[in-house]
């Protein structure tokens, strides 16, 4: 929080410094981190749709970007932040809906699977785009 | 009788609840719902889209049933985005004068881009003529 004013006087919760790294801490982490990314990642998408709208040289340039080893790999990893994003935020309504997996046990679970599901259906998302196209 | 001992003064500096809290969850929470669904067909779309170059682009755009998914992809994500970008920026800066300008900034950004990029799905499906 280096930088900030801080004048509220109500008591602060605590810092990321003086959390002990663990799954769950880590998925909140995440989300919000991949939230930041989805944002900056629409952004870009935005880009897209306007420059389709703007004319084929508009739209040509932005593909020159789009299909540049740069431009893919910030394309795979808005792919890998959205798809993260998406099925760790189904845990968040199932925690506000049905409220079902609170369990310490299962928590931790349910955030180590979305780390390896989130990465598995970007790789295989990625790969069918790649190919099948 | 009222057992809130705040003065009217203290709550509207913000020291106390703005009681605005649960309605921004219910929003982020609907908006999230509408996106389990929408970013699925999203993904599929845009990579669909994009291996045509202009022409296949345009012609995916023209389709009504894809012009109005994303026209609905934009408006729930522009405005989950807004919401969630608000809490952020709420948790973490707490500098008088810039919290307020990057929250009145999301919140330009996101309507803008939003009526931006839905005015460039109707330019590209109105041009196609169907």
């Amino acid at each position: 929080m280096s930088g900030s004013e801080w004048t509220d006087p109500r008591p602060m919760s605590p810092h990321l410094q003086v959390w002990k790294w663990h799954w769950t801490m880590a998925t909140s982490i995440f989300h919000r981190v991949t939230g930041v990314g989805n944002y900056l990642g629409a952004l870009l998408i935005s880009v897209w749709l306007i420059a389709l709208a703007t004319g084929p040289e508009a739209y040509g340039f932005v593909e020159g970007i789009m299909f540049h080893p740069v431009g893919q790999i910030l394309l795979f990893f808005w792919l890998l932040s959205l798809v993260f994003h998406l099925v760790n935020g189904v845990r968040f309504l199932l925690w506000d809906g049905p409220k079902i997996g609170f369990e310490p046990k299962t928590a931790s679970r349910v955030s180590i699977f979305n780390f390896a599901i989130a990465i598995i259906l970007a790789a295989t998302i990625w790969s069918l785009a790649t190919n099948l196209f | 009788m009222s057992t809130d001992f705040k003065t009217p003064t203290g709550a509207v500096r913000g020291l106390g609840a703005a009681r605005a809290g649960t309605g921004h969850h219910i929003k982020q929470r609907v908006s999230a719902i509408a996106l389990l669904f929408l970013v699925p067909w999203f993904l599929y779309a845009v990579i669909a889209a994009s291996r045509g170059g202009f022409d296949g682009a345009t012609a995916w755009l023209a389709q009504p049933w894809n012009a109005i998914l994303m026209i609905l992809t934009l408006g729930a994500a522009f405005y989950h985005m807004r919401l969630g970008i608000q809490v952020i920026i709420e948790d973490y800066i707490h500098k008088a004068g810039m919290k307020q300008g990057l929250l009145i900034l999301n919140t330009f950004v996101c309507v803008g881009l939003f009526t931006a990029t839905a005015l460039s799905v109707l330019k590209v499906w109105i041009s196609a003529g169907l």
